[in-house]
C-alpha cells in the first residue's frame, strides 16, 4: 500500500526516493558517525555520489546531468540527510550554489564549459558570498574585483564557506563598483590553482563535522573577463537567485532529519521500558513523537509546494524561504525531543540524535538565519516585498528537453 | 540465451518492527513495499550475465493486482523486461502453489522463446521459507543449486558455478536449463540508474492471470495462527578474576555447564 507521501509523488519519484534512501543506509550511515568524531570529510562518498548522478541530479542531460526534475533534487536531499546533514551539504553547495547558477545565469558557452565537468564529479565546486564582516548583509562584503583589460583582478577574504578546502572551482562575489551598494556586486569563477588564491579549513564547529567549512583568500587572483558570471553589478540578484536553490535542499534535507528522528524515537520508545511498560505507553513520550509527526507532515508539503513551484519555472523566493524557515526549525525541534525520548542515551554519540541535534543548529543560521526569514514573510504579507522579473529566470523543468 | 530472475515484494527491512501481526495475518500492510534485499543478488546476477554473455533477461513477481513495485526496481536496475504473476492465481494457496505458478509463468515469460536459467534469492525476509525456487525446480523439471556464489562461465549448453555449502565450497557443472539460488556473496547489487528510473517509470508491465497460465487446482496449507514469540528473560553474569585467563576459565566453564560448548 502506497503511503501518503508516495501518493503525493510520481512513480519516477518514488524510485528515486527508494535509490536514495538505500545509497544513504548503505554508504553514507555506516561511516558518518566516524567521520564526524574525527571532524574528517568523507572523500570516500564522492565518487559514489557522482556515479549515481547525484552532483548533477537536476541538470539537463546535454550538459551531462542526470535531467531530473527539482522534486528529484528534494528527495535526494531529504534521504542523504536523513543520514547526515554534512552529506547532503555537498550536493546543496556543489550542485544548488555553484552549477545551477551557471545553468540559470550563465552564456551557452559557460554552460558548456563549466558544467560537464560539474555534474560528472570532476570538479567538486563551492558558493564563496559570506566574509568575516558581512553574512546577512550582503550588500557590506568588502572583496574588490578591479578590470584591468580582459582580467579581473579580485582581492578579498571569504569565511564560513562549505567545501572550501575541498572544491576545485569557486563561485566568489566581489565589487566592481563598491558606491553602488548591492548593484555594484558582480560574481565570477575561480578555479583553484590560480595565483593568490588561497584556502583552509575551519576547526571548532559545533555541528556539521563531516563537512569541510574553511575560508578563501584572494590576493590579486587575475580573472579572466570569460568567468564574470551575469553581467557586472548582476552579483547581489545572482547571490539571491542561488539562495533560493539551496535553501530548497536545506529544507528537504531537515525532512530528512525529522524522519531520522522519528525512526529512531519510535524504534527507542518501543524498546526502552520505564516503570512497567515500554517508554511508548507514556504520554508526554507521545506527544514528543506526535509533535515531530506533525512538523514531518507540514515540511514535506512546503517542500513539495515549492518543488513543484520551481518545476512549473515559477518564482519561489517566497514559498523557498517559508520552506527553509519552518523545516530548519522544525527539524532543531525533532532534534531535540529525539534527544529527550532517547534520555541519558541520547545525549552520547552511540545514539544518532544527538549528531542530528548539533547540525541542525548550523541550518537555522545558514541561508539566512531564521530572523532573515521571519522579516521576508512578514514583508511579503505586508506588501512591503515585491519580487521583481529576472533577466535570466531558472527554467521551468521540461522532461523532453532536459533528458 | 533467456534468463529470467524471480522477485518477491516484502516490506522495507527498515519498516519491519512496525509491521503488527494483525497486519501480517491480513497482508494489508502499511509499511512501504520494496524488493525483497535477498532477490537483489539474483537481480543483480541476471544483469551481470547479460553483460557477460548477451542474455535476455526477464523478471518475474507473484503479487497483488498492481503491486508492481518490485518489477519497477528491477527494471531500474537494469533488467530487460518484467512480468507481473497475478495472485489470484494461486487463490491464496500455499508456497507449492506459488512455486506452480511461478514455474508456469517461467514458460511463459521470454515472449515464447525458452528461459534456460532462473535466478532466485535465498528467502524473502516475510515468509523466510526459501523453498520456492526448489519448488519451481521442481515443477520445471530442471537441476537445481543452490547457495551459488559465484557463475564461472555457460559454455555449450553447460553451467559451471561455485556454490558453498557448510564446511566448503564446491564447483560444479550443470546442464541447462537449471534453476540457482545465489547467495549473498555472489555480488555487490548496483543502485539503479536515474536512467533506468525513468525507463521503468514509463514501462507497462504485462500481467499474468488464471487464463494465461498452466496451473491446477491450488494447493492450501495455511497458517492456522501467527504470533511473536515472548521476548526471552536473558540473565547477564560478569565474572570477577584477577587475571584475563582466569575469567576465561571461568567464561569456559560456565558455557560447558550450559552445554554451549
Amino acid at each position: 500500500m502506497a503511503s501518503a507521501t508516495e501518493l503525493l509523488y510520481t512513480e519516477e519519484h518514488n524510485l528515486v526516493r527508494k535509490m536514495a534512501y538505500d545509497f544513504t543506509r548503505n554508504e553514507v550511515m555506516p561511516i558518518i558517525a566516524e567521520h564526524d568524531r574525527k571532524h574528517t570529510f568523507p572523500f570516500e562518498l564522492l565518487p559514489k555520489m557522482a556515479q549515481l548522478g547525484f552532483l548533477g541530479i537536476c541538470l539537463p542531460a546535454r550538459y551531462g546531468g542526470a535531467g531530473m526534475d527539482f522534486l528529484s533534487l528534494g528527495i535526494v536531499s531529504e534521504a542523504l540527510e536523513y543520514g547526515d546533514s554534512s552529506v547532503r551539504e555537498t550536493v546543496a553547495v556543489h550542485l544548488a550554489l555553484h552549477a545551477l547558477p551557471i545553468f540559470q545565469w550563465g552564456t551557452e558557452e559557460q554552460k558548456e564549459t563549466f558544467l560537464p565537468g560539474l555534474a560528472s564529479g570532476d570538479q567538486i565546486a563551492c558558493f564563496g558570498l559570506t566574509e568575516p564582516g558581512a553574512g546577512s548583509d550582503v550588500a557590506s562584503l568588502q572583496s574588490r574585483a578591479v578590470r584591468q583589460g580582459e582580467e579581473y583582478v579580485l582581492t578579498g577574504e571569504k569565511m564560513w564557506i562549505t567545501l572550501a578546502d575541498v572544491a576545485d572551482r569557486f563561485l566568489v562575489f566581489a565589487k566592481t563598483q563598491p558606491d553602488q551598494g548591492a548593484r555594484g556586486i558582480s560574481a565570477f569563477i575561480l578555479e583553484r590553482g590560480w595565483k593568490g588564491l588561497t584556502t583552509g579549513t575551519l576547526e571548532g564547529k559545533m555541528g556539521v563535522r563531516a563537512s569541510n567549512t574553511g575560508w578563501i583568500n584572494m590576493q590579486d587572483v587575475r580573472v579572466p573577463a570569460g568567468h564574470r558570471l551575469g553581467e557586472e553589478g548582476e552579483g547581489f540578484k545572482i547571490a539571491m537567485s542561488c539562495l533560493d536553490n539551496a535553501r530548497f535542499g536545506v529544507a528537504a534535507g531537515s525532512v530528512g532529519i525529522i524522519r531520522a528522528c522519528i525512526d529512531e524515537s519510535v524504534k527507542y520508545a518501543l524498546q526502552r521500558r520505564t516503570f512497567g511498560k515500554p517508554i511508548a505507553e507514556h504520554q508526554l513520550v507521545q506527544q514528543m513523537i506526535a509533535h515531530m509527526q506533525q512538523d514531518l507532515d507540514i515540511g514535506e508539503l512546503l517542500v513539495w509546494k515549492a518543488g513543484t513551484l520551481k518545476n512549473q519555472g515559477v518564482r519561489n523566493t517566497r514559498e523557498t524561504s517559508m520552506a527553509k524557515w519552518f523545516c530548519t526549525e522544525a527539524a532543531r525541534r525533532a532534534a531535540d525531543n529525539a534527544v529527550q525520548v532517547h534520555g541519558a542515551y541520547g545525549y552520547s554519540d552511540e545514539y544518532n540524535v544527538e549528531r542530528h541535534l548539533r547540525n541542525t543548529k548550523s541550518a537555522v543560521i545558514y541561508e539566512g538565519t531564521s530572523q532573515i526569514h521571519t522579516l521576508m514573510q512578514a514583508a511579503y504579507t505586508l506588501s512591503m516585498r515585491e519580487d521583481r522579473p529576472l533577466r535570466c529566470p531558472m527554467p521551468a523543468y521540461d522532461p523532453d528537453t532536459w533528458q | 540465451m533467456n534468463v529470467a530472475v524471480l522477485i518477491k515484494q516484502t516490506p522495507d527491512t527498515a519498516e519491519l518492527p512496525k509491521v503488527t501481526v494483525a497486519e501480517a495475518e491480513s497482508g494489508e500492510l502499511q509499511a512501504t513495499m520494496v524488493i525483497n534485499p535477498w532477490d537483489e543478488f539474483a537481480v543483480e546476477e541476471a544483469i551481470d550475465l547479460s553483460d557477460r554473455f548477451g542474455c535476455e533477461t526477464v523478471a518475474i513477481s507473484l503479487g497483488r493486482q498492481g503491486e508492481v513495485d518490485a518489477l519497477k526496481h528491477a527494471l531500474a536496475m537494469g533488467v530487460d523486461g518484467a512480468v507481473h504473476v497475478d495472485e489470484s492465481v494461486i487463490d491464496g494457496g500455499d508456497e507449492w502453489a506459488t512455486a506452480e505458478a511461478l514455474a508456469a509463468a517461467v514458460k511463459k515469460a521470454a515472449g515464447g522463446e525458452d528461459v534456460e536459467l532462473v535466478l532466485a534469492g535465498k528467502m524473502s525476509v516475510d515468509g523466510n521459507s526459501g523453498v520456492i525456487y526448489a519448488g519451481v525446480a521442481c515443477k520445471l523439471g530442471w537441476d537445481l543449486l543452490v547457495n551459488v556464489t559465484r557463475i564461472v562461465d555457460i559454455v555449450d549448453g553447460t553451467l559451471i558455478a561455485e556454490q558453498v555449502f557448510e564446511g566448503g565450497q564446491e564447483t560444479v557443472q550443470v546442464p541447462l536449463p537449471v534453476v540457482i539460488s545465489v547467495a549473498k556473496e555472489i555480488n555487490e547489487p548496483r543502485y539503479p540508474s536515474f536512467m533506468g528510473i525513468r525507463k521503468a517509470s514509463r514501462a507497462a508491465i504485462p500481467t499474468l492471470g488464471r487464463d494465461d497460465l498452466d496451473v491446477g487446482p491450488s494447493h492450501t496449507t495455511r497458517w492456522t495462527d501467527l504470533n511473536k514469540p515472548e521476548p526471552e528473560d536473558v540473565q547477564v553474569r560478569i565474572f570477577e578474576g584477577a587475571s584475563v585467563e582466569e575469567k576465561a576459565a571461568q567464561l569456559a566453564d560456565a558455557l560447558m555447564a550450559e552445554r554451549v560448548i
